[in-house]
């Protein structure tokens, strides 16, 4: 990593974790994108002064053991904003973050829990009026309060983008895996926890979960008729085919061009 | 005789040097962390322990067990009588004639330890060892020459100044070496440090014929977790390492270090020594770590060790098969230091390689190492009809069926023990979902706190049920059972045995329960698991089942307590440190020497291992399905059968 040695003195990063949900025991764990975004946040720290610029923070209950598993990963602290199980995390970390003023803010691109919807970095990137970078794979280097990140595209294909600093980034699974969990340092750790109030997200409240069910998947098949041809198929970029690119056409007909899709991929009758 | 004070003199400032060595040397041990010990019973069955325990074990090699008894108890006889002689000049030609004697004996024992030294093995460890027989000799010879004109053989002053002087530097070589030597870190250190940490031994089980092969416990609110530095040892542990001869048996069984990973357990040693007492391995005289220069590393007692004295890859590389403490003449305990050092690498700086800490994740997310749905762990036996302890409550046998259950080939293992079980009609059940992972894996990865939740937790499954004993196809999950819950488990286990699948079958076989034919196939050889033979000492059940069907065994020349590993122990599958070959392959050519057809198999590991093996190979079968292929059914059911054929 290529770090700016003026800019990474004072650069602060905050790294927001979840609470995970282990795929088949169902049991709380660390969750995998975020223990992405605080390994990253830990390269970029370790790169620079060190350790104390990144901040690990969650919404939730302090007492949730998940936490440590974080913590194990080399964190003196975890500092957790507690909240009621019904509440909306959103304004509690807008008001932390807004208070703190970070330079960057990783978070998972999705939770593996509750609401799951991705929408945390975008509705704290509205807030606090920041660009958000979509999954990331990497830092590349913080130049002069300019970051050039990776984000990663399907296929493993990469994206250089640079971005003005301060931003939030969703961490892609194509970041580098979190480091292990130890014992001793996540038996150790602080957990700083501090109060705060917020409305219970209503949204939420209204909604019954149910274990997640897998989506159908479209019937892929595969006209390749030699080894090269299947080779291709299954790593190159899938060129679009039959579709259509209306960038300047008027709305209603672009729209039009949408609900005929639709019509025609049996999603509306 | 001329300067006629010089050679008293010579001996009270070697054996006042030798003490001022030995409170140093007691220094260095004492920065261990405390284990209490009983020092006054120790010290009492020290003698005893040395010539029963230490001497059995250096009897497996005659030549070797001979020249000691005659170096060694010559030496220390020659020692108490030269202090009576030649310090405190006691006139007495009884004693004189006695010391002659043992000197005597002393010289031949030191002839044939110098003649060994002529082409040593490539275990032994040169450098200053080529230099003990010499020494030897020297010390006896001169005590000798010396100790005549007392017994009367030879008149006062024979020889002159000339043989003074040289009688002298002989004395001189022979007092540092044999008495500075032992307490300033010479090759005789053994005999000091050896002697004490027979008595201060971690495990005193050991000594009398008994075994202790348990981890000791890790308390998970220390300062720090396992063993970071040289004195995070205990001070007996730090004794241990200094006991060590440098005989190399270690080295000659480590089945890492025939592979060419980076292990020598007797360097692993030396390197404690070295951490222990600050310095550079570069002293070191014997074998390195294959792939590893010596000379390289430094360690200090306040250093981390393995940052500059072992590279991890070392630590990683043992597969925890205990054949080396087994061949330590010294007791000493490799595996339990080896562990230590685990535990800090896997606690405190979460570094275990490749797949560790998958495993460990998946350990404590699903309670089994591949990250299995904890509910499907009973999906093996859908079509078994197994009865649940849940619903019974009390049963004679509980199966421990262990993680086998999730992998297909185990399966076929599990199956043929139930079928044998029902077969026996033996009144048992299984704790189904209720079982997790015994925490081996865990804890030989150094997991010590994962291992103890899933202890904790099987300790309670269990102990909500009445039954009266244990039995599992796993040598594993067996050894945890049996030797490592205890710590855990308010005295459950007291009342319960745990054994393995091959003592009960071999119970029921014996008892008439099974009707069994005779085995029809080619020569069988049978391999023993370390975690059954080693750390269970089960050798005999597994074969006397094999001999009553009418088996044969061609065994293999490393078999018994010397079985050679698979390979599969210790997690060292899991943290795969690349060697220049794979150690289930060299067991493989250990089968293919007898030309056995068929490897019989006490253990999935095993099993899983040596199938390994590429083709052409022979056969590998657990003991279970061996037996389940010759079981007679019941003559009812033959006979409702045959009926059945004959209708259609």
């Amino acid at each position: 990593m290529l770090l700016d040695a003026n800019t990474s003195m004072d650069l602060k990063i905050v790294s927001l974790i979840s609470v995970g949900k282990h795929p088949t025991s169902g049991r709380a764990r660390r969750a995998e994108q975020d223990g992405r975004a605080v390994e990253l946040g830990l390269s970029v720290a370790e790169a620079g002064r060190g350790k104390q610029n990144l901040t690990v923070l969650h919404a939730g209950d302090s007492q949730q053991s998940a936490l440590r598993s974080y913590a194990g990963m080399g964190l003196e602290s975890v500092r957790v904003i507690q909240l009621r199980e019904s509440a909306d995390a959103v304004s509690p970390l807008t008001e932390y973050l807004r208070k703190h003023a970070p330079d960057i803010i990783l978070t998972g691109v999705r939770a593996e829990s509750g609401e799951s919807s991705g929408m945390v970095p975008y509705l704290l990137a509205e807030k606090l009026g920041w660009p958000v970078v979509p999954r990331i794979a990497n830092i590349v280097s913080i130049k002069e309060g300019v970051a050039e990140v990776l984000q990663a595209l399907p296929r493993g294909q990469r994206r250089a983008l640079t971005v003005r600093l301060p931003f939030i980034a969703s961490v892609d699974n194509a970041a580098a895996e979190p480091r292990q969990s130890a014992f001793g340092p996540a038996s150790r750790a602080l957990i700083e926890q501090q109060q705060a109030s917020s409305d219970a997200d209503a949204v939420r409240s209204e909604w019954s979960e149910l274990p997640a069910r897998k989506r159908p998947k479209r019937l892929k098949v595969v006209k390749a008729k030699t080894a090269a041809d299947r080779f291709k198929a299954a790593t190159a970029k899938p060129q679009g085919s039959g579709g259509k690119v209306l960038k300047d056409e008027p709305v209603t007909e672009q729209a039009q061009a949408i609900f005929d899709l639709l019509l025609e991929e049996g999603v509306l009758r | 005789m001329t300067f006629e004070w010089l050679h008293p003199f010579l001996i009270a400032t070697a054996l006042l040097l030798a003490a001022v060595g030995a409170v140093r040397r007691v220094n260095l041990w004492r920065a261990g962390q405390p284990e209490s010990v009983d020092f006054v019973a120790g010290l009492m069955a020290m003698p005893g322990r040395y010539l029963h325990d230490l001497h059995d074990i250096v009897e497996r090699d005659k030549y070797m067990s001979k020249t000691h008894a005659a170096t060694g108890g010559g030496f220390v006889l020659s020692l108490l009588l030269v202090i009576l002689v030649h310090l405190f000049g006691v006139q007495s030609q009884i004693l004189a004639w006695a010391l002659l004697a043992s000197l005597a004996l002393m010289f031949i024992g030191a002839v044939f330890v110098f003649k060994r030294r002529l082409n040593p093995p490539s275990r032994l460890s040169k450098g200053p060892w080529m230099r003990l027989p010499k020494s030897l000799l020297a010390f006896s010879s001169a005590f000798f020459i010396l100790t005549l004109p007392m017994a009367g053989v030879l008149p006062e002053v024979a020889g002159g100044l000339l043989l003074t002087i040289v009688l002298s530097i002989f004395i001189a070589m022979g007092l540092s070496e044999m008495l500075l030597g032992m307490t300033w870190g010479g090759p005789m250190k053994h005999a000091f440090a050896g002697a004490l940490h027979l008595a201060f031994h971690r495990r005193p089980e050991r000594f009398g014929g008994g075994r202790s092969t348990g981890l000791k416990p890790v308390a998970l609110d220390q300062r720090v977790l396992g063993v970071q530095k040289p004195e995070d040892f205990k001070w007996n542990q730090l004794l241990g390492f200094d006991a060590c001869v440098q005989c190399g048996k270690c080295e000659a069984v480590c089945p890492a270090f025939a592979a060419g990973q980076p292990l020598n357990p007797k360097k692993l040693i030396q390197d404690m020594v070295v951490g222990m007492a600050g310095g550079s391995d570069a002293r070191y005289a014997g074998s390195p770590y294959p792939g590893k220069e010596v000379g390289q590393a430094n360690g200090g007692p306040l250093l981390t060790i393995t940052e500059g004295l072992i590279d991890p890859d070392t630590l990683w590389s043992c597969t925890t098969c205990r054949a080396c403490v087994e061949e330590c003449p010294m007791m000493i305990e490799h595996v339990d230091a080896i562990v230590d050092m685990r535990r800090f690498l896997t606690m405190e700086t979460g570094s275990t390689p490749n797949k560790g800490a998958q495993v460990l994740d998946n350990l404590i997310a699903t309670d089994n190492p591949n990250g299995n749905a904890p509910a499907s762990r009973t999906n093996w036996a859908a079509d078994q009809n197994l009865p649940l302890l849940r619903d019974l409550k009390e049963t004679d046998v509980v199966f421990w069926v262990s993680d086998g259950a999730f992998d297909m080939r185990s399966q076929r293992i599990l199956r043929a023990f139930v079928s044998l079980l029902k077969a026996a009609n033996v009144d048992f059940a299984v704790l189904g979902d209720e079982e997790l992972d015994s925490g081996d894996v865990a804890r030989r990865l150094g997991d010590d706190a994962t291992f103890q939740s899933l202890a904790k937790r099987n300790i309670a499954a269990l102990s909500q049920y009445k039954f009266k004993r244990i039995v599992t196809t796993d040598p594993h999950a067996y050894h945890c059972l049996r030797n490592e819950y205890a710590d855990f488990a308010d005295g459950l286990f007291d009342n319960i045995e745990v054994l393995h699948h091959t003592t009960y079958l071999n119970e029921l076989v014996q008892a008439g329960k099974l009707k069994l034919s005779r085995f029809k196939g080619g020569k069988v050889t049978y391999h023993d698991p370390c975690y059954l033979g080693r750390y269970n000492g089960e050798y005999e059940a597994p074969r006397e089942l094999l001999r009553s069907l009418g088996i044969e065994i061609a065994e293999m020349e490393r078999s018994g307590f010397r079985s050679r590993c698979c390979g599969g122990g210790g997690g060292a599958p899991i943290t795969d440190i690349p060697g220049e070959r794979r150690i289930a392959d060299m067991r493989m050519e250990d089968v293919q020497t007898t030309g056995a057809e068929l490897i019989a198999v006490g253990c999935q590991q095993c099993t899983a291992m040596l199938e390994g093996v590429v083709e052409p190979r022979p056969q590998v079968k657990d003991i279970a399905e061996i037996l389940a292929g010759v079981l007679l059914e019941d003559e009812a059911e033959n006979n409702v059968e045959s009926q059945l054929e004959e209708a259609f």
